[in-house]
């Protein structure tokens, strides 16, 4: 066995050196140098997309899912060996992707064989985007609210409605959508569908964010018809696949932040300086230690769930738990790195700053909404409270 | 001590407060940060002189109102209630406090009615890194010339005259002094700011040492700390309308006892600073020998306060926080940057623990 996963890890290392190409070894500059895929991506660097199709064509964007699918076929073991080759040599991610992280893996476990054939090799390769259609205007952090309204029409379902906050909706193909298909009852009346972005009577609007991109969109549905094999699980049963999927959504989001170029004691080091070899603002550097002890204890956290589920424990419920801790974290890292930065992170753009400086502020601003997105900071306590500790509203 | 103003000051409030709503509301900034103005709004600035408001701390022999640090403070704290680009506290209180405490008499009569009339906007120069730290200053002046370099300084880009600080000493120069460059900075503020380095500079030493250094940072920690209290007033206020107003779960989102509890800590928070700030802009006008705690004191609690005030705006919103078309973005941008001027909450806590004595 452990033999074996030492053959596996010799083979693994032999195929990265080979096949990850240089520039794919390099720490990633920001949010840009993300790969998301699609029908019209445009790849800004050439030995990205060659990084993608290799690691595509093996399975390894999506390393665990059936090979029959597109995917890797591994074991968790041999996963975990990928995983750490891959962070031996600094590799980027091959793909950003709500398909890997998200949708796969519920297809994986409610599609039926001819939706899971069509669409999950997709995803592996990067050849289809998907968005999240869940929030509306009425319905956030009561997402069962959702009004979206889709309707039988025998040999196809009309769907009508407005869905916001929708990332990405403006780049993807295809949409992953939560509609009302019965509105007598509240979430016994959600089904879950998916959606071709290019369907007549779909139309995305882009949404600009505090930090000055437009990463999401408010996106309209007006008469629009999708084929009846386009709604995943049974109709009216889509509440139990979207929380499965927030699920998969929050471990993920819990994770971001993590691959960035600049770490807050380097940026502390260059512009508060030290004395004695210790940061000069005594008050910013304990409470840059503090962090740093949240970080570990985190990442000790995520490693202990792991092992925890590898020996059968059941896990599900920690994903609420990491994803408010894996926010709070970045949250705080990101604030902290303003601070340590002082006035070279409060430029907005131009000569003043250098390009690194603008990172910092940016990539502030946008950490702001890892508490938001994927269920808030507080609904994710609400659930920790109430399915977890068992607290309920009333006793 | 008091915190109660007088009629003069209670007015003066008022009609700051009605002016500033009506003519700089929040859109206001939001314009001529679109026009890619970078704190720019010169018409807006002819008005609020108009109206006295850079005059308020400035004698009256000198063209002022003579009506203290209480007043300008009321009017600041106004002024960032609506986030309002002006540069009021750089050159209205910084820049006034600077001539009035370091000018010779023969450079308060010419500068101080200007300032007054808002004909010549001062500001003063003080940081020379990323961080505050005025003791390291490097500037240097000899036989009459001055040079070093000055980072991120408020409204230097739209300055007319600054006051230049070195150590323990402090000098006079014009913006458009041979010597003089300006690097304009666009900053996440949108307010602007300016890099800027003497290169043996014509410059007029002013009177004092470093105590007096000390002083004229203090009266901008204060008037800032003020400022800052405004803005996280509006926040909070704004944040707490709309607890009142938008439905989950077939309720209010106020209605939820965690958010009930968020708003009110806030809002204790928030009173347990404005007291700090009141009494500060009172300790300079009772020329309290404790000025420097009191400023420390309210500038510290000021940055913690409207830091919690401006991501509690946000979080509380939900997604429309995130956007640019919401005014959240808005208020915590310009929080920062407030945070970090003249000293941020961990540049006044060692600083209140050494004038404490520990
Ligand atoms: C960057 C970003 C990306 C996103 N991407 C997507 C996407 O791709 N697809 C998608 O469908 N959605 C997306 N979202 C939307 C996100 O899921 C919602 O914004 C979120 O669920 C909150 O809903 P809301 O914005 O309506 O806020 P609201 O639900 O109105 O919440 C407002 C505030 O009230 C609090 N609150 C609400 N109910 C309670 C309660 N019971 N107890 C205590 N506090 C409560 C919230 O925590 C929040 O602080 C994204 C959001 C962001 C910020």
């Amino acid at each position: 066995m452990t033999q074996d996963l030492e053959v596996f890890r010799a083979e693994t290392r032999a195929w990265l050196e080979a096949n990850c190409p240089p520039s794919m070894r390099t720490p990633m500059t920001g949010e840009d140098d993300a790969v998301w895929g699609g029908r019209n991506y445009e790849f800004k660097n050439p030995e990205a997309k060659l990084w993608l199709e290799r690691m595509g064509a093996k399975g390894w964007t999506a390393p665990t899912w059936p090979a029959e699918y597109g995917g890797g076929g591994l074991s968790a073991d041999e996963n975990r060996v990928l995983q750490s080759e891959l962070k031996k040599i600094g590799a980027r991610p091959p793909l950003f992707s709500f398909g890997l992280w998200m949708l796969g893996p519920v297809l994986l476990e409610y599609a039926n064989e001819e939706q899971k054939k069509e669409h999950l090799p997709k995803i592996v390769r990067g050849e289809i985007r998907w968005c999240q259609g869940y929030s509306e205007p009425g319905a956030g952090s009561d997402l069962a609210g959702l009004q979206t309204k889709c309707e039988d029409k025998g040999d196809h379902w009309l769907i009508n409605g407005q869905k916001v906050w929708t990332s990405y909706a403006n780049y993807a193909d295809w949409c992953f959508c939560l509609v009302r298909t019965d509105t007598s009852v509240k979430h016994e009346g959600i089904s879950f569908v998916l959606i071709d972005m290019t369907t007549p009577g779909v139309e995305t609007r882009p949404i600009k964010l505090i930090s000055g991109s437009s990463p999401f969109c408010e996106t309209f549905f007006t008469d629009v018809k999708i084929p009846k094999g386009n709604m995943v699980g049974r109709l009216n049963g889509g509440w139990e696949i979207a929380k499965r999927l927030l699920q998969y959504e929050r471990t993920n989001i819990s994770g971001f932040g993590s691959n960035t170029r600049v770490d807050v004691v380097d940026l502390a080091k260059k512009h508060v300086g030290l004395e004695d070899g210790a940061l000069e603002d005594r008050d910013l550097r304990a409470r840059i230690a503090a962090h740093k002890m949240t970080e570990r204890a985190y990442a000790l956290s995520v490693q202990r769930a792991q092992e925890e589920a590898k020996a059968g424990g059941n896990v599900s419920h920690m994903a609420s738990m990491f994803k408010v801790a894996g926010a709070t974290l970045n949250i705080d890292r990101c604030e902290l790195m303003v601070e340590a930065a002082g006035n070279r992170a409060l430029g907005w753009s131009g000569e003043g700053f250098t390009p690194d400086d603008l990172a910092t502020t940016r990539g502030w601003l946008r950490s702001k909404g890892n508490s938001i997105e994927g269920g808030t900071t507080e609904i994710n306590l609400n659930v920790v409270a109430k399915r977890v500790l068992g607290l309920r509203d009333t006793q | 001590m008091t915190f109660t103003l007088n009629d003069d000051a209670r007015m003066l409030k008022d009609s700051a407060r009605d002016f500033f709503r009506e003519q700089a509301p929040v859109t206001r900034l939001r314009k001529q940060r679109d026009a890619k103005q970078n704190g720019r709004d010169p018409e807006l600035w002819a008005e609020i002189s108009a109206l006295g408001f850079a005059g308020v701390i400035i004698p009256e022999e000198y063209g002022g109102a003579g009506l203290g640090y209480v007043a300008l403070g009321a009017v600041l704290e106004e002024a960032g209630r609506t986030l309002v680009a002006s540069p009021l506290h750089s050159s209205a209180l910084a820049g006034a406090s600077a001539l009035l405490l370091a000018g010779t008499d023969a450079q308060k009569a010419e500068w101080l009615p200007k300032i007054a009339s808002g004909e010549v906007i001062a500001t003063i120069a003080i940081d020379e890194g990323a961080h505050h730290a005025p003791a390291k200053s490097k500037i240097k002046f000899e036989g009459g010339k001055l040079s070093g370099e000055k980072k991120y300084v408020a409204d230097g880009h739209i300055a007319d005259l600054f006051i230049v600080a070195a150590a323990d000493a402090l000098f006079l120069v014009k913006a458009d002094t041979a010597g003089v460059t300006r690097r304009e900075l666009v900053t996440a503020d949108s307010r602007g700011a300016a890099d800027i380095s003497f290169a043996g500079v014509a410059a007029e030493k002013m009177n004092g040492g470093a105590d007096i250094v000390d002083a004229i940072l203090d009266r901008a920690r204060i008037g800032l700390a003020a400022e800052m209290v405004g803005a996280a007033s509006e926040a909070f206020e704004i944040t707490s309308e709309y607890l009142k107003t938008r439905k989950q779960f077939g309720q209010v989102i106020g209605g939820f006892q965690a958010l009930q509890h968020r708003a009110a800590k806030l809002f204790t928070d928030l009173e347990l600073t404005r007291s700090c700030v009141l009494a500060a802009l009172d300790a300079l006008d009772r020329n309290a020998n404790n000025v420097a705690e009191y400023a420390s004191l309210a500038k510290a609690r000021a940055s913690e306060t409207v830091h919690l005030a401006t991501n509690e705006m946000v979080q509380l919103h939900g997604g429309i926080g995130m956007t640019d078309v919401h005014d959240a973005g808005l208020y915590l941008k310009r929080a920062r940057v407030t945070e970090a001027l003249y000293g941020g909450a961990s540049f006044h806590r060692d600083r209140y623990a050494s004038l404490l004595g520990f």
